[in-house]
């Protein structure tokens, strides 16, 4: 076991995968020469090669393009977007090549690649290195889109995607790289795709979240317990698609009470189809209303701190919901 | 790389002759037969478009010259092609038959491009090596520049063939992917057959450039500007281009000047952008009859031949559409399958 943040997570489990694999190659912007911009892919030029570590031009369609083309010729890439909200100019690539390539080809061609973009909110990226997109992309066939949040998921993960025949879009919260501390065994491991996993167990209330609301609830389900004695279950998705509805509809058949926390504006986001879920299959376990929290429909979180606390759900908050959800 | 008259393309005529390309007489009736054969299936197609047989059949009449002088210096087995819709003619000659053309127009479970799935066109085959694309426009540009990196990076001596419209050079991808082809050297040929219309938008109006080859020196390699109409013309174009790419000295951008004959789709009619005089004109630089009108200057092929060959190819081209026509449909409960790996591809 070694202690390790998630950065270091990613980066140790990218290193091995490479040195492990030569059809492992990985490209991005300012991925190389620079070690990326939160020093993931730090070290690794000078280790493996310019053939094998891709600085790109600033065409994040043509990254995950170019990867596409690698996927289907032997390769194992794994692209980097420097930041989520900069994969907008390659929604047309993951939504109508990356996602579809092995469905209109009726099984023939399969794309085994991985697109990695750091996002979410709480480190002053105000608009545009702040976004949430795990629903436009949740939203695709085709593609397994995953959030794991702490050092053991990162690396159990993202195995688990550079080993899967089908493009994974693996999506790191940028505050939980340093932020987030935890043991990782130093033999290598899976944790498979597409498996939540109950971070806290408890039974008055289910807590379902990702990212880092994950650690939010958290702080604020141990606060309940010490301070009320109430019992909180947080289940962690970790896959956003295909989503892992049996642990999350054990946890709620268990404690009759479900909340679904996410950081992502409200609106049509992924928590939404996690509560639509509990709704169609667990209706009639329920002890109390689903709960949705979720970030505000404006356009993006501001720069200005208290603009950014203002837009992300934070422990306080949480705390009041739980509570409230839980003597209902 | 500026020619010596001042053009930043470089264009190609016919000065070169069949056998100073390393050309056969086998070679050209193949050829022939192929172009020939294109011909034949988009007339197929049309009339069974208008039996009500084939909801959408997107034509390759005029640019057969172009497609298959190309195509016809890749090597099937080794090479990679990554065509677009309007490509019958290469994807033949990359091996694909006019049954397997009819199974996808048909949309029949044995369709090798994709079961059915795809519109007719979207031509896709892993045994053959051709990539399959899909509908938004050169989006197979930078597919194409991953294949050639791919296949730099693993050290095979595979070219990439990258085709496209003209109409395929607006887009964003087609830049990206020239781009860092051009960056990284790789071993690919893009070949724009350019028709003059993206379906009705006219060239001028999608670029303040006479050559779209013009932009290749951008990138870093040639372009080359070649009668799309002229199919040996296109050969010794795509040669120079395939050679030049499998010695590592990188990509090339063939322009080939063609005309579609036939609207952009069935679903088109072009006499609202194409006045029907301009058709017909074009039609009198018909790449299969120039060929034909060169097979016999050469003394390959007799007039008499020609035409007792047109009917010995229609009759093989109206027995795949009956074949294809037989073949069982996709079953609908295949609707939800290979939406991910199912463990067992090959």
């Amino acid at each position: 076991m070694t202690e390790k943040n998630v950065v270091t997570a990613i980066h140790d489990t990218l290193h091995e995968r490479m040195a492990a694999d030569e059809r492992v190659v990985i490209l991005g912007e300012d991925i190389a020469t620079r070690g990326g911009v939160f020093r993931v892919t730090q070290g690794f030029l000078d280790e493996f090669g310019e053939e094998r570590v891709i600085d790109t031009p600033i065409a994040e369609g043509m990254i995950v393009g170019v990867a596409v083309g690698m996927a289907l010729h032997g390769l194992l890439p794994v692209a980097e977007i420097e930041f989520a909200d900069f994969i907008h100019p390659a929604f047309d690539q993951m939504v109508s090549e990356v996602s579809r390539m092995r469905y209109r080809t009726n099984g023939d061609f399969g794309l085994p690649m991985v697109v990695r973009a750091p996002y979410g909110g709480g480190v002053h990226g105000a608009l545009y290195h702040s976004q949430s997109i795990e629903a436009f992309y949740g939203h695709i066939p085709g593609l397994k889109v995953v959030v794991p949040s702490t050092p053991y998921d990162a690396t159990g993960m993202l195995r688990a995607a550079i080993d899967d025949p089908d493009p994974v879009l693996f999506l790191e919260h940028k505050r939980t790289y340093r932020l987030i501390k935890g043991d990782v065994p130093d033999e290598p491991f899976v944790v498979p795709i597409g498996k939540a996993d109950v971070k806290r167990e408890g039974d008055d209330l289910s807590v379902i979240s990702y990212g880092l609301m994950l650690h939010v609830c958290l702080e604020a389900a141990s606060r309940l317990q010490d301070q009320e004695g109430v019992k909180a279950e947080v289940v962690d998705v970790r896959t956003i698609n295909p989503l892992d509805t049996e642990t999350i509809l054990t946890s709620v058949r268990k404690t009759g009470k479900a909340m679904v926390v996410y950081e992502d504006n409200r609106t049509y986001g992924a928590g939404a189809e996690i509560a639509a879920t509990i709704a169609e299959e667990a209706m009639f376990d329920l002890d109390g209303p689903i709960v949705r929290i979720g970030g505000p429909d404006v356009p993006a979180m501001g720069f200005a701190t208290n603009l950014e606390h203002a837009f992300l759900p934070d422990a306080d908050r949480i705390y009041t919901h739980m509570l409230e959800l839980a003597r209902f | 790389m500026p020619s010596e008259d001042g053009d930043v393309a470089t264009r190609v005529t016919t000065a070169a002759s069949h056998e100073a390309l390393g050309l056969g007489e086998d070679d050209l009736l193949s050829i022939h037969r192929t172009m020939l054969t294109a011909r034949l299936v988009d007339e197929a197609s049309f009339r069974l478009n208008r039996q009500g047989k084939a909801p959408f059949v997107v034509p390759v009449s005029g640019h057969e010259g172009c497609q298959v002088g190309t195509a016809w210096a890749l090597r099937r087995g080794q090479d990679i092609w990554v065509p677009y819709y309007r490509d019958v003619a290469v994807v033949l000659v990359a091996g694909m038959t006019p049954v397997e053309i009819f199974l996808g127009l048909f949309a029949k479970a044995d369709d090798p491009s994709s079961g059915g799935r795809q519109m007719p066109s979207h031509w896709g085959s892993r045994r053959l090596g051709i990539i399959s694309h899909s509908s938004p426009i050169a989006t197979q540009v930078p597919h194409a520049a991953g294949i050639a990196y791919a296949a730099k990076y693993r050290k095979e001596d595979a070219v990439v063939g990258c085709w496209f419209g003209e109409g395929a050079t607006s887009e964003g991808a087609w830049h990206e992917g020239m781009n860092f082809a051009g960056i990284h050297k790789l071993p690919i040929v893009f070949i724009c057959e350019n028709n003059q219309y993206a379906i009705s938008v006219a060239q001028a109006k999608q670029m303040a450039v006479e050559n779209v080859a013009d932009r290749g020196p951008a990138y870093g390699f040639p372009g080359v500007v070649v009668d799309g109409s002229d199919v040996i013309a296109c050969y010794g174009a795509m040669r120079t281009a395939v050679d030049r790419a499998r010695a590592g000295e990188g990509p090339t951008l063939i322009e080939a000047k063609t005309y579609r004959f036939f609207p952009h789709t069935s679903d088109d009619d072009d006499r609202s952008y194409r006045t029907r005089e301009e058709v017909e004109a074009a039609k009198h630089r018909d790449p299969l009859h120039l060929f034909e009108h060169y097979l016999r200057k050469v003394g390959v092929l007799e007039k008499s031949a020609v035409d007792e060959l047109a009917v010995e190819v229609k009759a093989e081209v109206d027995k795949a559409v009956d074949q294809a026509w037989s073949a069982p449909d996709p079953e609908p409960s295949s609707l939800t399958r290979h939406v991910f790996s199912e463990g067992d591809e090959a």
